[in-house]
């Protein structure tokens, strides 16, 4: 039989704000020494009260704008209790029931828009670290600012999945809320798959799968659990609503043996934190920050480069930007320097964070249209605008300094065949390309090329070895 | 209060002031003395008095601080088994506040473990005793501070009332108990019992120690987001005209001595030109029902954190995660605080929180509106504090009803964040201290405070 796949993902982002969501401590923790980002609060010490940090607030209503969704003007914490050393304060402080972001939508890059169902502000938990006979608890991402995003039953593929993913990590990445430090675990998801035969309006029995860290294995759990599904169901077996683990290794996902009692999590209203009210003047002044999205740079660019160019530039939230500030005309040379010369270099992450200027690019861009340098020098010269020594100087310093200007002055050009011309050792290709002999031509070029020094215009060059000798 | 001019030193006070807490160590008022610490304060105060420095509005004033206040001086235990051996790296707002004043610490007074109880039986260090008869009960859960003040051990003592835990056993002990509009004070550093409800107080012998206190340790704090904005300070003690009785609260089932020390006040305050007019609260019968499912729901979250896993008691030789929970908890807390855990956990519980949490939740909004109403008709209501006055040690241990029902007439107040103050009332002809309070709109604390003097 054939069945439509449907899958709802939850997203938890971890917000790039100075301090935690609850405390002053330094939310930070990559690289920092275990425990070390913690206070007494986020410790929960007896008689410590929670303070709400202003600047996951503003996060929030950025990222919520980034997925064009309602901010709420009122919304509120509640406590979700469970017993776990992740949790010192043995409840989650969350605004899971009273969301801080409204129902909105994420446009894909093929077109299709996913709904955000909505999207809440949380703590998160600690780290345990589990050895033979003990744990390690690690409380610094205690009360890291979360949000967590909830999209709508509206995905229907694989694939799909993988582009919700990723559009996701670019818009939180783009307003500048994330770090989108995969690696580390600053986006999470959670995929819930389930099948249903087509034509049918209800939605099958869904399988969780929790904590993939990659759009990939997003992408691949999804196909895997698709196809163990339809299997199962082509069999006449069940689906049994479980959380299921997904291991990178074996590509599977397996049912994880969790205790299957029903988790009461006893909400209730934090009565330490007053609700979250937000003026409609505060929520737009927030919201006028939010820088372009890639749905803009989409429109943008969208005429005058290739997907694919576009797609990968996306990717890079700083090559899309230094693009926007380059002459139109020059647009799809700088692109092909980005995706082909900046992105293949081994330090391609560290020279993101200092690109050229916006002039310099402008006028490497200039000289290879006006062929002053070829396209080897373009890139030569591009690579050197990234060179320590060399960056802040103008294209045309450094391109001079490297002696990758091209001699197009076609009175100098012709002084230089005549050299060559005059050659003894050129005589015998001269007369077999004469003798209809082309592919000597290279040789009398090259021959050229060397007597300038490598500044000649190769095809001008030929141009004039082809004049002369006619 | 202040000693700065006066002949005695800072020292000679602290000294003394210890003096009689060892004197009176049978009544266990005490979980800590601060004999070195307190000593050494009141040696810097004295060293600054006489090079002529400036001090303190409370300099070299002794002080006992309720036992679940967070300071860096002993350890801070809440008189619970579970925080045993916990010392606080922080100290209290309020603490600070009062220290920076120059108010010196001199113990850490006994109390209900977790502040749950109204009698401090429920304390892992046993019972204080009463002022005033050894066989009664201090009341509670602050009794250990109501009784250092009423013993004249020290000037003035901290406490912290979540449904009467000040006013009780002020009223218990005959000395004057301030619990004020809920945020005046900031909780942070106070080990919280039920967050939307608990407020810092004191005890004190007089009404303008109580002005003095309020207007050191009040104020908005950002470590603590319910405080309400600085109103004490800028507050006008209100000219208060008309005084309210609660019908709902003159009838049988309060005792006739108490009735007859509401009646002697109510007879000063008329022969001194005051109005007296009977209020119906009718709302007021939901109270103990609402305070009873809101306050153990927010009971068992504060308690959730005490785990065993970061510090205080850890149950000894657990084989796994879940023994080690449920044996540092099972061991660690007391029956009364486990009562309302298993109380609250209930009443939050999926299927039971609509019927019980958000009916209570309603039923607080309609007591709100209650004092409100009362308020438009006079300016400050006079009523018992208990039902009945200090009971007999062990006379209610076993039955945890009769103890929840002495909270009938102070927990209203906590529900509605409005302040009472617990007044001195004379005794009962066995020589039991009674007490009454005065309650007010919110934000009237001063009113209050102003108003009491009126009625001695």
């Amino acid at each position: 039989m054939k069945y439509i796949p449907t899958i709802g993902i939850e997203c938890h982002v971890q917000l790039a704000t100075k301090t935690k969501l609850f405390s002053e401590v330094d939310n930070d923790a990559r690289n920092k020494e275990p425990n070390s980002c913690v206070s007494p609060v986020d410790y929960a010490l007896p008689g410590m009260l929670p303070r709400l940090n202003g600047e996951a607030i503003k996060f929030a209503i950025l990222a919520g704008k980034a997925m064009n969704c309602e901010i709420n003007a009122s919304s509120r914490f509640d406590r979700k209790h469970y017993f776990y050393p992740d949790s010192p304060k043995g409840y989650q402080i969350t605004q899971f029931y009273h969301p801080i972001i409204g129902a909105g939508y994420v446009e894909l890059p093929s077109g299709t828009k996913i709904r955000i169902e909505h999207a809440h502000l949380e703590g998160d938990a600690g780290k345990l670290t589990h050895f033979d006979t003990y744990s390690l608890v690690d409380l610094n991402r205690v009360d890291t600012p979360l949000i967590e995003i909830v999209s709508m039953p509206d995905i229907h593929s694989a694939k799909d999945a993988h582009d919700y993913c990723k559009e996701l990590w670019r818009l939180m990445t783009f307003a500048g809320v994330s770090y989108g430090d995969l690696y580390n675990g600053n986006m999470r998801f959670d995929v819930n798959v389930s099948l249903a035969p087509e034509g049918s309006t209800e939605l099958g029995t869904r399988a969780e799968i929790k904590n993939l860290n990659s759009f990939r294995s997003v992408e691949r759990a999804a196909e895997y659990e698709i196809v163990r599904q339809s299997k199962l169901l082509d069999a006449g077996e069940k689906i049994i609503q479980e959380t299921r683990g997904w291991s990178d290794d074996t590509g599977k996902t397996t049912g994880q043996r969790s205790k299957e009692e029903a988790k009461d999590y006893r909400y209730m209203p934090e009565p330490d934190l007053p609700p979250v009210n937000l003026s409609a003047d505060f929520i737009q002044e927030v919201a006028e920050k939010l820088p372009l999205m890639p749905a803009d740079y989409r429109r943008k660019f969208g005429d005058s480069l290739k997907t694919e160019i576009l797609e990968i530039l996306l990717d890079y939230p700083e090559l899309i930007r230094k693009l926007s500030e380059v002459d139109e005309k020059y647009v799809v040379t700088v692109s092909n320097l980005f995706t082909s010369v900046l992105l293949a270099e081994e330090k391609s992450a560290e020279y993101l964070n200092d690109l050229p200027t916006a002039k310099q690019l402008n006028d490497l861009a200039k000289m290879n249209e006006k062929k002053e340098l070829s396209s080897t020098a373009t890139k030569e010269v591009f690579l050197h605008l990234f060179d320590p020594q060399m960056r802040r100087r103008d294209t045309e310093v450094i391109a001079k300094e490297l002696g990758l200007i091209q001699e197009n002055d076609l009175g100098a050009l012709e002084t230089i065949v005549d050299a060559v011309l005059a050659k003894p050792e050129t005589q015998e290709a001269q007369a077999d390309f004469r003798a209809g002999e082309e592919k000597v031509i290279g040789f009398l070029v090259g021959q050229v090329m060397k007597e300038s020094h490598g500044k000649a215009n190769p095809s001008a060059v030929q141009e004039i070895l082809r004049k002369k000798l006619a | 209060m202040k000693i700065a001019n006066r002949k005695v030193t800072a020292e000679r006070l602290v000294r003394d002031a210890l003096e009689k807490a060892r004197h009176f160590a049978d009544y266990n008022i005490f979980t800590f003395l601060n004999e070195e610490g307190a000593i050494k304060k009141a040696r810097e105060i004295d060293a600054r008095i006489a090079k002529g420095e400036k001090v303190g509005r409370l300099a070299g004033v002794p002080y006992a601080l309720k036992d679940n206040f967070l300071s860096t001086e002993g350890q801070t235990t809440a008189a619970a088994h579970i925080l045993e051996g916990f010392v606080s790296p922080v100290t209290a707002t309020a603490v600070e506040k009062l220290e920076r004043e120059g108010a010196i610490m001199i113990g850490r007074t006994n109390m209900d473990a977790f502040a749950h109880g109204s009698s401090t039986e429920s304390s892992y260090y046993g019972p204080t005793l009463n002022a005033h008869d050894r066989e009664r009960v201090a009341g509670g859960s602050s009794g250990g501070s109501a009784v250092a003040v009423a013993l004249d051990i020290v000037e003035f003592a901290t406490g912290t009332d979540t449904g009467g835990s000040i006013r009780q056993p002020a009223s218990f002990n005959g000395v004057y108990g301030l619990k004020p509009t809920y945020g005046t004070i900031s909780r942070y550093g106070v080990v919280a019992m039920a967050s939307s409800t608990d407020c810092i107080g004191f005890f004190t012998k007089t009404p303008d120690d109580m002005n003095l206190l309020m207007e050191i340790a009040n104020g908005q704090d950002p470590k603590d987001l319910t405080t309400l904005p600085d109103y004490y300070d800028e507050s006008e003690a209100k000219k208060i005209k008309k005084i309210g009785i609660i019908k709902d609260f003159d009838n049988t089932s309060v005792d006739s001595e108490i009735r007859n020390a509401l009646v002697s006040k109510v007879e000063l305050a008329r022969s001194k030109g005051y109005e007296v007019v009977e209020i119906e609260m009718p709302a007021l019968k939901y109270a103990l029902a609402a305070y009873y499912i809101i306050v153990p729901a927010e009971v068992a979250s504060n308690l959730s954190r005490y785990d065993g896993v970061r510090y205080g008691f850890r149950a000894k030789d657990t084989k796994d995660l879940d023994a080690l929970y449920k044996n540092t908890r099972g061991e660690g807390f007391m029956p009364e605080n486990k009562r309302r855990i298993m109380v609250g956990n209930f009443v939050l519980s999926s299927g039971f929180y609509d019927a019980y949490f958000l009916k209570a939740a309603k039923a607080r909004t309609l007591i709100v509106k209650e004092y409100e109403k009362a308020f438009e008709k006079c300016d400050v209501l006079l009523s018992p504090v208990t039902p009945n006055p200090a009971f007999k040690l062990g006379e209610k241990t076993n039955d945890p009803v009769a103890m929840y029902l002495e909270d009938a007439m102070t927990v209203p107040l906590n529900l509605a964040g409005v302040p009472g103050l617990t007044i001195p009332a004379g005794k009962t002809k066995d020589g039991v201290a009674l007490g009454l309070q005065l309650i007010g709109p919110r934000r009237s604390d001063k009113s209050l405070i102003e108003f009491s003097k009126e009625l001695v």
